[in-house]
Parts: C-alpha cells; structure tokens; sequence
C-alpha cells in the first residue's frame, strides 16, 4: 500500500495506527467467553487476577531496567522477557473481566485498583537492585512460573488452559535465561559470586510465601481449573538445586517472612502502582 | 457462497505481517481460518507469543485488505489454543525468511511429560548463516528485536544474524 504523504499514511486505515486514543483491542477478542458449567465465577476471578498481578508487577519491575542493563543483548532480553510476561497479563485480566461478568477490561484491572486489591506475590514488587537481585528473583520467579502454568494447560477453563499452554513455551526460555546468568555469575569472579549469592540471600526470605495457598488457590485446585502452590515446591526445589549447584552458589538459611496474597504488600508495591497508574489516572476519560 | 470464501480466503492469504512483511500471515501460521457465517467473512488468527505487539495492526490489517476487495462484513476472532508453533511457518515462508537474511527455525521441541528439563548450557542447533552458508554458528541471545527472533553470529564470515527461534 503506497501512500502520497506521511500523514496520510498515518490516517488512511483510520486510527488504527495511532498509540493514543484509539483503544486497544481487548487482547481476547474473538475467544469464547463463556465460563464453563461448574465452576466457580468469583474463584476463576480471583485466580486469573492473582496470576495476572504476579506477571504485570514482574514485566513492570523487567522494563525499569531497559536503559539501564549492563549490555544491549541484555537490555532486549529483559525487554522480550517483560513483554511476554506483560501480554500474560493482559490475556488473564480480559479472562477476569469475563469470568465476574463485568466485562471489565485490563485497564481497569491494571490501572484503577488499589495497592490492598492487589493480589500478586511480594517476591515480584521487590525494588530493582543489583544485577544479582533481578537475576535472583527473575530465576525464582520463572521456576515458580513455569511448574505453575505447566499445571494449568489441563485446567477445566479452556481459556485459562490455553493461556497457560502459550505462557509455558515462554517462560521455559525466562528460566534458561535466568539459570544461564546464575551459573555464569556464580562460577565467575569473586565479586560476580559474591553479588549473585547476595542477590539470593535478600530475596530468600519471600520464596515461602510462593507456595503457601489461598483459599482461592486451593479450591481452584480442588475443582479442576487452578493448581495447588503446595505442590510445586518439590520440582521448584529440583530446580534450584540443579542451578545452584552448577553455580557454586548455597542455597540461603534464612528464616521465611510468611506472607499470602491477602493484599498485604511490601512499602515497595504502592511506589510502583503510583508510577504505573499516573497517566491512566490523570486522564481517566482517555482509551489507549 | 463456496466462491466467496474461497475468495476471502485467497485475500487473507495475501495480507503480510506487519513485523516480518516479507512473510505474508499465512506464511507465518498466524492466519488460522477463514470461514463464513450469516453472510459475515470471519477470520481467525492466532498470536505467535503472548505479548505480541502486532496483533492489532493484522486485525486491521485483513478488515482493511477484505473490505477493499468488496466484503463488507469482517469479524476477526482471536484463536489461543493450539498455541502457535514455529512448525506451522510454511515451507514458502522458510524460503522467503532465508531470501531475506533471517534463518528459519528448525523441528520445535518436542517436551515429553513430566517437569521441562532445563537447559544450562549455550543452546545448540545447526544454524546456517544465511549469507555464507556455513554451518559454524553460535547463538549471542535467544532474545532478539522481536519475541520470536533470536541473534546469532556466523564464526565462517563473522556477519551476525537473526534466527527464528523454535516454540
């Protein structure tokens, strides 16, 4: 398609090819929004936004480090990573919207609710820090992540399975990325190890709280449509140990700081949904 | 009604990515299906990964390609499940992908049950540079400009280049 001039190039389709003000498709367009039979609306809420949480607040925390990772290469990878983990969100907050019957969409879920409706784990809104903390909390995140969604391809909301099904294929490439780093500072220089092991040791403290369930959580389990957090922990702990090991690193003894999606939050949350929600706030009226 | 499927599917067939626009969505797997209902041309695609930034723009990209050749009434729905593959890019598509300096992707990985095994060390495939032709390569990141290409770099002519990593 050729067009005389730039601003009819923009035009000509409409406003498709404007960022602002068009409104974004809803990422689900098209999917059968029915729930199935059986299961329970409020619980399928509740778990798609836990899940949708944990992945916006991760992709937020991954794209605070584009302009600042120590190489290109990295700065692209972290940029996929968020990416990914940010579409994540957007398929499991239109799933919400679907399943509370509002038909809210994802802005409303990402940009007008509280820091205390926030279900997400504490582990992702922990601030930025060091080279070693992100890959600390970027290896137990995606190991976590990837044993979660692997669980959920056969869940009874086919909507959440295929979600899960397309999360597994990425998040597989996440935990590669994140291990390769592990093994790559910890067996690297004294000053690499020593910031790697540091990394763990500060995020340590929060990985109990991964596989302590909810209630939502656990009847999700029980019916068929979400997985128990309990039962992850034997492969997640296969996993670091094989990582760990290859790293020279040791695993942290440090007491857990118990927590459980219940919208307590670390100071560092409502810091993040300040900067996240401000435009979506100030111009409430606007659609992206 | 057969003829005017059968002739929305050729036009959606010949609409291209917005990302990769040597590749049409066709090409790519991208483009699931096109049917009719009630009168309507409805399409199907589907996204290659979750975050896929492209999506909106092949929606109307194919309303805009469908209405022009005189089908007014388009849906487009979004298809999650199967999850796209790299092994739904088509033989053509390879061929166009390699024409352009992009390697294709090879076999996906096929994962047995049971935990994903995790990969510590440098992934190894036989990629073929696409300007020299060798087989001596390295993968620099599985990361690259867009969510399914990775970067590679050839140790024959030393050119980098990108590869479409497998899913």
């Amino acid at each position: 398609m050729s067009f005389d001039n730039v601003y009819e190039a923009l035009t000509g389709d409409g406003d498709a090819r404007w960022a602002f003000g068009t409104g974004f498709t809803d990422p689900l367009a098209g999917v059968e929004t029915a729930v199935p039979p059986g299961v329970d609306r409020a619980d399928l809420t509740a778990y798609c936004l836990m899940l949708g949480d944990d992945a916006l607040v991760m992709s937020h925390r991954l794209q605070e480090w584009c302009t600042n990772a120590p190489d290109l290469e990295e700065e692209v990878a972290l940029a996929n990573i968020a990416l990914d983990l940010l579409g994540q969100a957007r398929l499991l907050y239109a799933r919400a919207g679907h399943a509370d019957g509002t038909g809210r969409g994802e802005d409303h879920y990402a940009f007008f609710r509280g820091e205390e409706e926030f279900a997400g784990v504490r582990l992702v809104e922990t601030p930025r820090g060091d080279f070693g903390d992100l890959i600390a909390k970027l290896l137990v995140f995606s190991t976590w992540r990837l044993a979660l969604l692997q669980r959920l391809i056969p869940s009874r909301d086919p909507v959440l399975a295929a979600i899960a099904a397309k999360g597994v294929k990425e998040v597989a490439y996440h935990r590669d990325h994140a291990a390769r780093w592990t093994v790559r500072l910890g067996d690297g220089t004294d000053e690499s190890h020593r910031r790697m092991q540091a990394g763990l040791d500060r995020i340590w403290p929060l990985v109990a709280e991964l596989f302590t369930p909810h209630e939502a959580e656990v009847r999700s389990a029980r019916s068929g449509v979400g997985a128990d957090p309990a039962d992850l922990r034997a492969e997640f702990d296969a996993v670091l140990d094989q990582v760990l090991t290859a790293a020279t690193l040791r695993r942290p003894d440090v007491p857990p700081d118990p927590g459980g999606r219940r919208g307590l939050h670390t100071g560092a949350l409502g810091l993040l949904l300040a900067e996240l929600q401000s435009v979506a706030r100030a111009h409430p009226e606007a659609t992206w | 009604m057969v003829t005017a499927v059968t002739d929305a599917r050729a036009v959606a067939e010949t609409v291209t990515d917005p990302e990769l626009p040597i590749l049409t969505l066709a090409d790519l797997g991208v483009l699931r299906d096109v049917a009719e209902e009630d009168g309507r041309v409805v399409v199907a695609i589907t996204p290659t990964y979750s975050g896929c930034p492209a999506m909106d723009a092949m929606r109307a990209d194919l309303v805009r390609a469908l209405r022009a050749a005189g089908h007014d009434e388009v849906e487009v729905r979004t298809v999650l499940h199967p999850p796209w593959s790299t092994d739904w890019i088509s033989a053509e598509g390879r061929r166009k992908l390699a024409d352009a300096g992009i390697s294709p992707p090879g076999a996906a990985p096929r994962r047995a049950r049971g935990p994903i095994p995790l990969a510590l060390g440098p992934t190894v495939r036989t990629v073929r540079c696409p300007r020299c032709g060798s087989a001596d390569t390295e993968e620099t990141s599985a990361f690259g400009p867009t969510a399914c290409r990775a970067l590679h770099r050839c140790r024959a002519c030393l050119e980098p280049f990108e590869h479409v990593k497998e899913i």
